[in-house]
């Protein structure tokens, strides 16, 4: 488990090519609208080496999933103004040619979507659509891409992989479907894979075996990975690091041990708080976390979360005009909460911790 | 994909019968509904003078004093297996398809219509091609450059094609290019070539209707193609597509489009089916004898197996467009093969 430090995070931005093989540093993703500016990410720094699997939680709308289209270099750069780093294994991506990153999306990094249905062709094939895949990154012949298909299909479980080869997505169950995208999304061996709610639209039972799939699959392929998601339980599933996202920004990084064990942020006390868990009674509420995500183009002064933030008051005003730096204090991991350390344990020991461990 | 096309077809030959009853309906129910006899529907066979035995007689002769499903029998049967017509002084076999004999000039109804086909066929199948072509392209290049001044001048183009009547389109194209001011460059209307005979004639005469029939459908499809785009390139799988790393040619055209175009061959089918029936206001125009206009004839004419004919065969036309887009959209769509 990595330690505290390792957490910090660089800020000195055009500080040269990154050693990690992922890293994102002061990534800021703005969408000019009619309405004003969108701020979406502003901004989000972290790392990631091979091997391992950072969780990226936070509500809907907190930048979550426009981070990792960021990342794949989806945004139309017509409406879309992104500034800050990228570095993917040596190679900067937001300020590369279009073309560059394109041949990067596939085959070096790979992403699966949330809903497998809408984002499968409906026209083709599943088994198309993966040798489609397959052979925009590798020049090899229709019978080679096909078995290919065939192997991928296998692997991810599915049965007769042969013969569902030529069934069309509507064909697949929910589950399938996503065994689908992940075959596809393995295809080409990326390096990096991201799932962007990878489990959400599908049963309970299911999920269960899709996120056994891709710990076995990542494991096998040895390739870093990101989990989009608000479930908790998912990243405690798999995540090695966490990341929590609020209002379009990191607000809370460190290792999934030290996220759960000792959650530094009150926005990370309500999301654990917010968690059905089945060691509780029945009758006991789950404390929600009061109020709605705050709207991107005109966040909250200070600190976005203040106004949700029921120890917004104790920080001397400062959480309603400053916004918080991402930095950690006490040796704790970073957080972005105008909160001393002090103050933080005290809270998190006297009022958060027991709730959370009521069993 | 081969009981999905039985299935239509079966569906279609349904389709059918019920028009041709309502057709039936509509030329020898409804007039009856509203005080016709028998003797009034056959005066219009025997002529003015005929005295009123004669009119008695030819009804009786022709079956109006039948019951009406007696009367829908026959007419079905002379299509399927052709018809004797007694004319009093002999008898005179039409053979099947039986469309009748004209009122007004005495000449069987089928030969006419197939005639006045080929003219209809050339004008809507080479309009077709045209409209297709540019309306699509334009939807796609305005839909991918949204905002630019292409889309909005192809836009305006668009709503101005689709406003403007074709004998309004039609008069100042032949005007600007045919009647020798400013320029005569194409034929002046009214003529028509087969094509077996000089194609490059058929196209000169045609070239003019072709294009402003054309101008008013490109219209349509334009808009019809840029509001497809817009949605589906919104879609997830583009997402997915772009995803993988596929050019964005690539993207636009193998998945982009393939979605886009299946309401547009729906409506593609319908029009194409319905313009086969006679194109009426273009052929008008550009005085060219067609299907339409043989119908507007027979109608002002007030001469009665000419109309059915015209419309049963419009029918057939809107409902073998029909079949053929359902087919289609079992190739295009996976999903509607097994609905």
């Amino acid at each position: 488990m990595s330690t505290s430090t390792s957490f910090t995070v660089d800020r000195t931005s055009g500080g040269g090519p990154s050693t990690s093989f992922l890293e994102l540093r002061e990534l800021r993703i703005h969408f000019p609208t009619d309405d004003g500016v969108v701020h979406a990410v502003d901004p989000v720094s972290f790392r990631l080496e091979r091997g391992k699997t950072l969780g990226i939680v936070g509500e809907s709308g907190s930048g979550k999933s426009v981070t990792s289209l960021g990342i794949l270099g989806l945004h139309n750069r017509r409406n879309a103004k992104v500034s800050g780093e990228i570095w993917l294994d040596g190679t900067e991506i937001v300020g590369a040619a279009p073309d560059t990153v394109r041949l990067l999306r596939g085959k070096k990094m790979a992403m699966i979507f949330q809903d497998p249905l809408s984002s499968l062709h409906p026209y083709y094939s599943v088994g198309w659509q993966i040798i489609e895949a397959y052979r925009t990154h590798n020049k090899v012949s229709k019978q080679v891409a096909r078995k290919h298909a065939v192997d991928m299909l296998g692997r991810v479980g599915i049965p007769r992989p042969e013969r569902r080869v030529d069934d069309y997505p509507h064909q697949f169950s929910g589950g399938m479907r996503q065994r689908a995208m992940i075959a596809m999304a393995l295809s080409c061996d990326p390096d990096l894979l991201i799932a962007d709610e990878p489990t959400t639209a599908l049963d309970v039972t299911v999920q269960a075996q899709i996120l056994d799939l891709m710990r076995d699959l990542q494991a096998e392929f040895n390739s870093a990975l990101i989990i989009i998601t608000h479930d908790l339980g998912v990243v405690a599933e798999l995540a090695d690091d966490i990341l929590v996202m609020y209002g379009g920004k990191g607000i809370e990084y460190g290792s999934a041990r030290e996220i759960f064990e000792r959650p530094e942020h009150p926005y990370t006390w309500g999301l654990l708080g917010s968690m059905p868990r089945l060691d509780r009674t029945r009758t006991e509420r789950l404390i929600p976390i009061p109020g709605t995500p705050p709207s991107l183009i005109n966040l909250p002064s200070g600190c976005a979360f203040h106004p949700r933030c029921r120890y917004a008051d104790r920080t001397n005003g400062l959480s309603y005009t400053e916004v918080p730096e991402l930095v950690s204090s006490g040796g704790a991991h970073p957080t972005r909460c105008h909160l001393t350390a002090q103050q933080r344990r005290e809270y998190f020991e006297t009022d958060i911790k027991p709730n959370l461990e009521l069993a | 994909m081969v009981t999905y096309i039985i299935r239509r077809l079966i569906g279609a030959v349904i389709l059918l019968f019920i028009v041709s009853v309502i057709i039936f309906g509509i030329f020898f129910v409804i007039p009856r509904l509203t005080g016709a006899t028998a003797e009034s529907l056959a005066s219009r066979y025997v002529g003015r003078t005929a005295s009123q035995e004669q009119v008695e007689a030819a009804a009786h002769r022709l079956g109006f004093t039948d019951p009406l499903p007696v009367q829908y029998g026959r007419w079905v049967k002379g299509i399927f297996v052709g018809a004797d017509y007694n004319y009093g002084p002999g008898v005179e076999h039409c053979p099947a398809p039986c469309l009748g004999y004209s009122f007004i000039n005495r000449r069987p109804v089928l030969p006419d219509i197939l005639d006045r086909m080929t003219v209809t066929l050339s004008l809507a199948v080479g309009a077709a091609i045209i409209w297709l072509f540019f309306g699509v392209a334009t939807g796609i290049v305005s839909a991918l450059r949204r905002g630019s001044i292409f889309d909005r001048s192809a836009m305006a183009t668009a709503l101005a094609g689709v406003s403007l009547p074709i004998f309004f389109t039609g008069i100042v194209a032949l005007t600007l290019f045919s009647y020798g001011t400013p320029f005569r460059i194409t034929a002046p209307g009214g003529s028509f070539t087969p094509i077996t005979e000089n194609p490059g004639l058929w196209a000169y005469d045609l070239i003019l209707p072709w294009i402003t029939l054309a101008f008013l459908f490109a219209a349509t499809y334009a808009r019809l193609t840029r509001a497809g785009m817009l949605e589906t390139m919104h879609e997830d799988y583009i997402r997915t597509a772009r995803a993988k790393g596929l050019t964005d040619r690539r993207t636009i055209f193998v998945h982009g489009l393939r979605s886009t175009l299946t309401p547009i061959i729906t409506v593609f089918g319908l029009d194409v089916g319905l313009l086969l029936g006679g194109a009426v206001l273009t052929e008008s125009t550009f005085s060219l004898p067609g299907l339409g206009k043989y119908a507007i004839d027979a109608i002002n004419d007030q001469d009665l197996p000419p109309v059915m004919g015209v419309t049963l065969a419009a029918t057939l036309f809107v409902v073998f467009a029909n079949l053929i887009v359902d087919i289609v959209y079992g190739i295009i769509d996976p999903r509607v093969r097994l609905g």
